[in-house]
């Protein structure tokens, strides 16, 4: 191209060119080689393919371009593999937050150095100097109790110096070194959560700690985001449609979910099913982002879904089951739900009936295997009862019959009667607990009943769950003794004019839409789908209102369908490659069981929330429950961990390497003789669980470790108990004391403050988390590191690429671990040598023969005599492991044995010997002298990345195989033609750099997948027969275990949500209002991730807000943008209040994980930094959210046990009138 | 005739989710930079609402676009001789608190303050100043998500003349998104505006760009435009706007907002139309008018005489294929459901919008399905009002707005028939002028939207260019090499 001199450029300017269009428009001659500067800014040199580790269910593809050696944008991948001809694609996806975070890599937020709090190092070098040995240095350190004092309330002041790696490495190992011998590896607590996220990331840390023996938490029930209904219904988890199966559906329920926010990338599928003729029905208390693309709003008072999902199953129940017999439905319920078993009509001692548990095979027949485990129906053709297969006690009886086919055991068919009416030996009046009106009472209804004789000779009455359902929900169905109900009947419970009175949405609307959704179901083979998420499942009562909402999909035969089912979307994680992941993150190649602790029930302790329950646990009891049976939430807790039903860590008062070494001191040689000999010191009270003694010094956690996560500005509910109590700096709650104490836990008058010696923040940016660290660690990003990234919304695996090496001192987390490995190992050769031995107390598991273990839903304590204690029956396993500090480095950069020898997850095991051979030959092995050398080598984070993918059915087609045929042993069906075509397909890094690829169907999940499917779950249960992980086997709407019947939980209802007295500020006159105090997840950031970013910040108003209603608002004077102060007895935050009529009155909504690190000024109440919006929440535990070591009700890791909820809270707000920063 | 093609887009309202993806991923690329920090040359509005700069609609305030004086097209700003008059003091020119003055936080102190009696946080500093504050007051969307909201509803112009119908309450609350680009106008008043001639619409494309060599910082344009989508960068004292991501286009990708938006709602194609009638169209007298009037400029790509004009004018063959193919003559000129952003700046923009379906008030009379006598009625019952569309979209042509969503619903009515086997009585189909399967096409294109399918972007003809020889081995080496004929030398052009 000619060049020409710019004054010649500039004389062109001046030139005429050619007229046209009537003389309106000229073509211009001139020069446009200018245009080359907007070329040369699009040029770049490379394009990575990446994606981001933060806790969101994204899980997109990412073009990141470098240019000069420097990342200067991202923008989406578009080349996901087609869903098919007439399907929209998965592309683009993304989201704003993501769009934004290549300024994290050289923004001021950036960690680039390890830090320590000055005062601490200074101390450490200190004692360093003089004792030379840093174990020793330590242990004088937090043997000193003024020193420790000083250094924890400095925590969050600021004050932090550069150290070096290799001098926080030291510090580390010596405090772990120390903490294992003084106290034992109980004491060391992990905190990371989602796994899906980053896998190898998690498992660094993860299988570091669990090979020291160290704890790690659980975060999905803890953040409120675990559905309890879901291991309650199906003993699953959670397991949900991904988005492009939304295309597929005909009546489409968004309810508490809100999709564009907060499923960004998915959302098109809604909008697309829309045009595609779906239709949409938005309810949520506000004008949600979702409501915008509805075709009818309804809006119910914050908390009262599960009213209005009643009144909608009374419009199905009678329209499609008793005005009509609606074939597809009763066809479905029967097979899929345990709308068919039989129920014990239990005589309460005054007389009145209420229900009982399920009648079972032990009734009936005691002889048979597994008698308790193993529930009857009443069969049409025998005229009697009968025990069908599926059922739990035949998962694990060795029949290979565990299948859902209607048969009994013989190979007899089975057709289950539905219901005894016109059949029934009596109709009788049954009590069912109803809660929504001032106190809790009973709703007397008619029930038509069998009596029987069991084989023990006592006479019982049962009814069928279907007939309970029917008389719960209040449909008449003209039995004797029944009145009239109609829908107008604003008084009879359940019926669409009572809900009007609770929920405030009209009775039509409802009618409306359950005869439509319904209707659509019917029409379509049960394509109606409910969304649901935070906003209905954040709450005290989820389970019920869940329980309720789900009603609707089983009663009309949605789930397990395509474009069907439940749809719940809220911080759900699916990793894929479950197995292979599980594997090594919890070092299970090595040693097993990891020490896995339920997160609720740690904090609650760890942060003594306890010590502040409001909540009495009788009121929450069912009118006709002993009253006894109410407990104070800490009991519960330490009754779950002596029964074996939930973890509990630490586990004794005692080190648990000292338990052992007691034990073997005493003369005890085998592993049965220590158990027996712990058994003997906990009944005489010579070791204590340390669950009874939670403030006790010797039962504190000591360190902890937080890396891919902001604990303290994200996830910490009362976080203020959390920097006062844990941390021992200034937290602020503003409350007393609850007078309301614990019977069996001791509880010391002055609440400890302090508890935690070190708390080590491992991350790329400074978060509130790094703020109230000791220790700092600089890690790479997600642009800069080898990983693996999954979600249960689209089907791909998708790989993290390095597009530049970590800058500074950032290491990725893999190597920050294996770097605190080495040194441990070389300071546990003096300190710790040879191989000691652990014992584990782990809890009975689900997906294991413990699941069988406390028959009957009956409550036995040992400590009180009730049962014998017997290890893994009636109280926690107590496993002795052995522990080889010095070559725990060898360990974690290896993988062990024990997978050769077998591995699996969810009650599915395989050998691992053809995966073992595959490992060695794609990973290359290690050549270290020790234990790992010949082993498959781990040394680095893509081959962590590499080893999960080889190892697990969803990445590797051989491995899916053999799992579908570990599967049909037990169940006796044909399932691996499911896996078989693809048989072939291995993917590793290289494969999902080149193209993201659909993951292959596997026994981990539940649903079917192929190129032409999408994956929606249960679909393998209901196409397949393959039973679900429940007592029946099936879906359940009863509940039988005896807690849940004294709550009065065993059917679904409605509970209102919980208020409690809201604190106000002594001697204060300023105006003030309560409200309902709601924290959804928010529009500009991912939790605390790009919250704190220009692009984010700029894109809103760039701080802390609260949405508040114009009336609201102007009750406390309160214009747009003024400054609010927002409290109650938990703590205080400061706030910019956001006033839109789209907020309904009487609510505020404070969007979840801003950070008290960016825009927040000091609080007139503390004169201290404000808080976040977890200052004002508290941890509440439900209590029958423990429940353990009975069938569904069984302990696994994230999957159940009690839940962190926080929606029943409300805050008093005034208006801030004085912003100081200083 | 006097045919030409322009590179143009539509946007599907219904589909936009508000995330601001596009937004985010445009700033990035474009304006990341000094000078830039308030520029945004794609941002997302809440609708009701004021908007970015704020009020930017309000052509009272900021007089910008075309206006009929005597009948004849003017800038709404006034002649060349007033302009003159103004050239170092513009009145229309929006100041920086109506776009928002930029901030960013104090982060350093998180990593680096020393211990102190307070958690160390990072305060808000304005960008310009350097000062601390202690809350931002305003940004390019700070009225994201209230619909308006007590204040701000009443400041958005296109509800001035519905205030009495419609109430700021929660039971009627109703909200929509329109995501906004440069408009690339076929009569594009910042063009007209620059006293340096400066600006330019490219004659191959069509898209409007700001020669940064010519650009004396007058900022005509910034108030020349009433789309707002002229920006005045203060670092290198030019004029920026949206380049259409050229440098993206003439590689036949489409820009950087529209393949990064994750609502897949926008739709890039080529559109061709006849220069000669410009003028004319945006000369009607009515305002309704000028939406038809635009529609005419449209060239039918298939019709013989137009090919052959367009091949006359230097079109390509690929071009016209392209054109042929293009989504938006389907969406603009065969089924009419996209329609010009406020067409009666008489800019005859190019970015169009298909309007959203909203909620219902209340409910649909015969729940789940809908007869062709219910479709209109159900349209009006729509929590976004007509009337609102109407402003926005057709200079307040409420039969234009009630015409398109009936075409969108009975899209909707027919595919959803197709799924539960309801019969839909043909009447329906009658009444809103389209076929079953013209129905099915446009639901294919909508919803199914495959990629190569919302975009069908030809790759910038070079044929023209005598040097590609030379252009393909030249690299950014050659630019060192002395102007010629400055020095005497054997030149690599010289052996042809």
């Amino acid at each position: 191209m000619e060049r020409r001199s710019p004054m010649k450029r500039a004389g062109a300017y001046l030139k005429k060119g050619r007229f046209l269009n009537q003389g309106w428009t000229e073509e211009s001659p001139r020069s446009r080689e200018w245009e080359d500067l907007y070329r040369g800014r699009w040029e770049f040199d490379k394009v990575v393919r990446s994606t981001h580790g933060v806790n969101c269910t994204g899980s997109c593809s990412w073009k990141v371009y470098v240019k000069n050696g420097i990342i200067t944008w991202e923008t989406q991948q578009t080349d996901y593999p087609s869903m098919g001809p007439d399907f929209p694609e998965y592309e683009p996806r993304g989201c704003p937050r993501g769009a934004s975070f290549s300024w994290y890599e050289y923004s001021p937020l950036r960690i680039k150095y390890p830090y320590v709090r000055q005062t601490l190092l200074e101390k450490w070098r200190a004692l360093l100097n003089v004792h030379k040995d840093p174990v020793v240095a330590y242990h004088a350190l937090m043997h000193d109790p003024e020193a420790r004092r000083e250094y924890q309330r400095q925590r969050g002041k600021g004050g932090f110096v550069r150290a070096s790696w290799d001098e926080v490495e030291t510090f580390i190992a010596a405090g772990l070194i120390d903490t294992i011998k003084t106290y034992g590896p109980d004491r060391i607590f992990g905190f990371t959560p989602i796994p899906a996220m980053s896998m190898v990331s998690y498992a660094a840390g993860s299988r570091f700690l669990s090979l020291l023996g160290g704890v790690m938490l659980s975060f999905y029930d803890h953040y409120a985001d675990l559905p309890p209904a879901s291991p309650e219904v199906w003993g699953e988890q959670t397991d949900v449609p991904e988005s492009a199966d939304w295309y597929n559906s005909g009546y489409l329920i968004i309810w508490g979910t809100n999709l564009p926010m907060t499923r960004t990338p998915d959302a098109h599928y809604m909008v697309e099913a829309r045009l595609n003729g779906t239709k949409v029905v938005g309810i949520s208390p506000d004008y949600a982002e979702y409501v915008k693309f509805a075709d009818l709003w309804m809006a119910p008072r914050p908390g009262t879904d599960a009213a209005l999902a009643m009144a909608m199953t009374h419009v199905i129940l009678k329209e499609f089951y008793v005005d009509r017999q609606t074939p597809y439905f009763l066809e479905y319920v029967k097979q899929y739900t345990d709308l068919p078993f039989l129920v014990r009509i239990d005589r309460r001692p005054l007389g009145e009936y209420v229900t009982g548990r399920f009648l079972e095979a032990a009734d009936l027949e005691p002889d048979v295997k597994n008698a308790a485990w193993k529930p009857a129906m009443w069969d049409k053709r025998r005229n009697g009862p009968a025990i069908p297969i599926g059922s739990m006690g035949f998962r694990w009886d060795g029949s290979g019959k565990w299948n859902l086919n209607l048969e009994d055991d013989g190979g007899t068919p089975l057709e289950p009667e539905l219901s005894l009416v016109g059949q029934a030996d009596e109709v009788v009046s049954v009590n069912f607990p109803y809660f929504a009106s001032e106190r809790p009472t009973v709703l007397s209804r008619r029930v038509p009943v069998k009596r029987m004789r069991l084989a023990d000779g006592e006479d019982v009455r049962v009814a069928t769950v279907f007939d309970l359902l029917m008389a719960n929900v209040g449909v008449s169905r003209n039995l004797e003794g029944e009145p009239p109900v109609s829908y107008d009947d604003v008084d009879a419970p359940y019926t669409p004019a009572w809900q009007e009175a609770i929920t405030g949405v009209g009775r039509d609307a409802v009618i409306a839409v359950a005869r439509e959704f319904a209707a659509n179901a019917e029409k379509t083979r049960g394509r109606s789908m409910i969304a649901m998420g935070a906003g209905t499942n954040h709450w005290y009562h989820s389970d019920m209102i869940y329980r309720a909402m789900l009603t609707l999909v089983f009663l009309t035969g949605s789930e397990g369908v395509n474009g069907g089912g439940w749809a719940h979307y809220v911080g759900q994680e699916k990793v894929r490659p479950l197995e292979g992941w599980s594997g090594l993150a919890f070092a299970r190649d090595w040693i097993k069981p990891a020490r896995l602790q339920q997160g609720t029930m740690f904090f609650y302790f760890a942060s003594d929330q306890f010590r502040f329950e409001e909540l009495d646990s009788a009121k929450l009891l069912a009118p006709f429950a002993d009253p006894a049976e109410a407990q104070h939430p800490a009991d519960a807790l330490a009754l779950a961990a002596r029964l074996g039903w939930m973890p509990s860590y630490p586990q004794f008062n005692e080190n648990p390497l000292q338990v052992v070494q007691t034990a073997r001191d005493g003369g005890a040689e085998s592993h049965e003789a220590i158990q027996s000999q712990v058994i003997e010191r906990l009944k005489d009270g010579s070791l204590k669980l340390a669950v009874h003694e939670p403030d006790a010094p010797e039962n504190f956690p000591r360190i902890m470790f937080i890396w891919r996560a902001n604990l303290l500005g994200a996830s910490a509910k009362g976080s203020e108990y959390f920097i006062k109590y844990l941390l021992g700096a200034d937290g602020h709650v503003l409350g007393d004391e609850s007078p309301y104490r614990p019977k069996d836990i001791e509880v010391p008058d002055e609440a400890p403050e302090g508890k935690l010696d070190l708390w080590i923040d491992v991350d790329f940016r400074m978060t509130s988390s790094g703020l109230y660290a000791d220790i700092v660690l600089p890690a790479a990003t997600w642009y800069e590191k080898y990983d693996l990234s999954t979600t249960d919304m689209h089907p791909f695996i998708h790989p993290f690429n390095p597009a530049i090496t970590p800058p500074w001192k950032a290491r990725p987390d893999w190597d920050t671990f294996s770097a605190l490995a080495h040194k441990f190992s070389l300071l546990a050769t003096t300190h710790l040598p040879g191989v000691h031995e652990d014992l584990v107390m782990a809890p009975l598991l689900h997906d294991s023969p413990e699941e069988l273990a406390q028959p009957f839903g009956e409550v036995k304590d040992w400590t009180r005599g009730e049962v014998e204690p017997v290890p893994g029956k009636t109280m926690p396993k107590l496993v002795i492991i052995p522990r080889d500090y010095p070559h725990l480095y060898d360990q974690m950069i290896s993988i062990g044995p024990q997978i050769e020898v077998g591995f699996g997850t969810k009650g599915i095991t395989i050998s691992g010997e053809p995966a073992y051979a595959e490992l060695k030959h794609n990973l290359g092995v290690s050549t270290h002298e020790g234990p790992s050398k010949g082993r498959p080598s781990i040394s680095r984070d893509n081959q962590v990345a590499n080893a999960i993918l080889i190892l697990s059915g969803a990445s590797n087609g051989r491995r899916a195989v053999e799992e579908w045929e570990s599967l049909e042993k037990v169940t006796g069906l044909h399932l691996k033609e499911i896996a078989l075509p693809r048989k072939d397909e291995m993917f590793l890094l290289d494969e999902l750099t080149a193209q993201p690829r659909l993951s292959i169907a596997g026994p981990a999940w539940s649903g079917l997948e192929s190129e032409g499917r999408r994956y929606s779950p249960f679909t393998v249960n209901v196409d397949y027969h393959v039973p679900w992980r429940t007592l029946t086997g099936r879906q359940h709407f009863y509940l039988d275990h005896a807690m849940m019947r004294s709550f009065g939980e065993a059917l679904p209802l409605y509970r209102p949500p919980i208020d409690l007295p809201v604190y106000s500020l002594p001697e204060s006159q300023d105006k003030t209002i309560v409200v309902r105090y709601l924290t959804p997840h928010q529009k500009w950031g991912i939790h605390t991730t790009y919250w704190d970013n220009p692009r984010m910040t700029t894109l809103f108003r760039g701080g802390q807000t609260v949405w508040l209603s114009p009336g609201d608002a102007a009750q406390i004077d309160v214009d747009d943008n003024d400054w609010i102060e927002v409290f109650n007895q938990n703590g205080v935050t400061m706030a910019r209040a956001v006033v839109s009529h789209r907020i309904p009155e009487g609510a505020v909504f404070m969007y979840h994980a801003q950070d008290r690190t960016v825009g927040v000024p000091l609080a007139p109440a503390t004169g201290d930094r404000g808080g976040n919006h977890n200052s004002a929440t508290r941890t509440m535990v439900k209590p029958t959210h423990v429940i353990g070591g009975y069938a569904q009700f069984s302990y696994d890791f994230n999957y159940w046990g009690p839940t962190g909820h926080q929606r029943d809270t409300r805050v008093r707000i005034r208006k801030a009138r004085e912003v100081k920063w200083q | 005739m006097n045919v030409k093609a322009q590179v143009a887009m539509v946007m599907h309202l219904d589909k936009c989710v508000g995330c601001h993806t596009c937004s985010v991923t445009c700033k990035n690329t474009w304006t990341n930079r000094p000078g830039t920090e308030y520029i945004w040359f794609n941002d997302v509005e809440t609708k009701p609402g004021v908007g970015y700069p704020k009020k930017w609609e309000d052509q009272e305030r900021y007089r910008g676009g075309w206006t009929l004086r005597h009948g004849r097209l003017t800038l709404k700003a006034g002649p060349p001789a007033s302009k003159l008059a103004h050239i170092f003091y513009n009145p229309d020119l929006p100041a920086l608190d109506d776009y928002y003055e930029p901030w960013t936080y104090d982060y350093d102190s998180l990593l680096h303050s020393p211990l102190s009696e307070h958690q160390p946080v990072a305060r808000p500093i304005s960008s310009i100043t350097g000062e601390y504050w202690d809350a931002p007051q305003w940004g390019p969307n700070w009225d994201d998500d209230l619909a308006g909201g007590p204040t701000i509803a009443a400041q958005d112009p296109d509800l001035t003349h519905l205030q009495e119908h419609i109430k700021m309450e929660f039971e009627s609350t109703f909200m929509m998104y329109l995501p906004r680009i440069c408009e690339h106008c076929l009569n594009p008043s910042c063009v007209a505006s620059c006293p340096s001639g400066a600006l330019y619409k490219r004659d191959e494309d069509g898209i409007v760009l700001v020669d940064q060599d010519g650009c004396r910082g007058w900022r005509f344009c910034v108030s020349g435009c009433p789309y707002k989508k002229t920006y005045f960068n203060w670092n290198t004292f030019k004029a920026e706007k949206c380049t259409f991501c050229y440098p993206r286009i003439e590689a036949g990708l489409p820009t950087v907002c529209s393949e990064t938006c994750v609502g897949r709602l926008r739709f890039i194609g080529v559109l061709l139309y006849d220069a000669d009638r410009v003028k004319e169209a945006a000369s009607v007298n009515d305002e309704k008018a000028l939406y038809p009037s635009q529609l005419s400029v449209f060239l039918d790509p298939y019709d013989a005489e137009v090919i052959e004009a367009a091949r006359a004018a230097g079109i390509s063959d690929a071009w016209i294929d392209a054109a042929q193919r293009s989504p938006l003559y389907n969406l603009i000129i065969r089924w009419q459901v996209a329609l010009p952003l406020h067409p009666e700046y008489r800019t005859l923009p190019m970015v169009w919008y298909i309007p959203p379906l909203s909620p219902m008030v209340s409910l649909i009379p015969h729940g789940d399905t809908v007869g062709p006598e219910e479709i209109f009625p159900t349209i009006d019952q729509m929590r976004i009002p007509v009337e609102y569309l109407a402003n926005l979209l057709t200079a307040g042509d409420t039969s234009v707005i009630r015409k398109v969503l009936g075409k969108l619903w009975a899209m909707r009515v027919h595919m959803r028939s197709l799924k539960t086997d309801e019969s839909v009585p043909e009447r329906l189909y009658q009444e809103i002028g389209m076929t079953k399967e013209e129905l099915e096409r446009m639901a294919r294109l909508l919803a199914v939207a495959k990629y190569q399918e919302r975009y069908v972007i030809p790759t910038a003809n070079r044929n023209a260019d005598p040097d590609l020889v030379y252009e393909q081995g030249a690299c950014s080496l050659e630019s060192i090499a002395p102007i010629k004929g400055f020095i005497p030398s054997i030149s690599f052009n010289d052996s042809k």
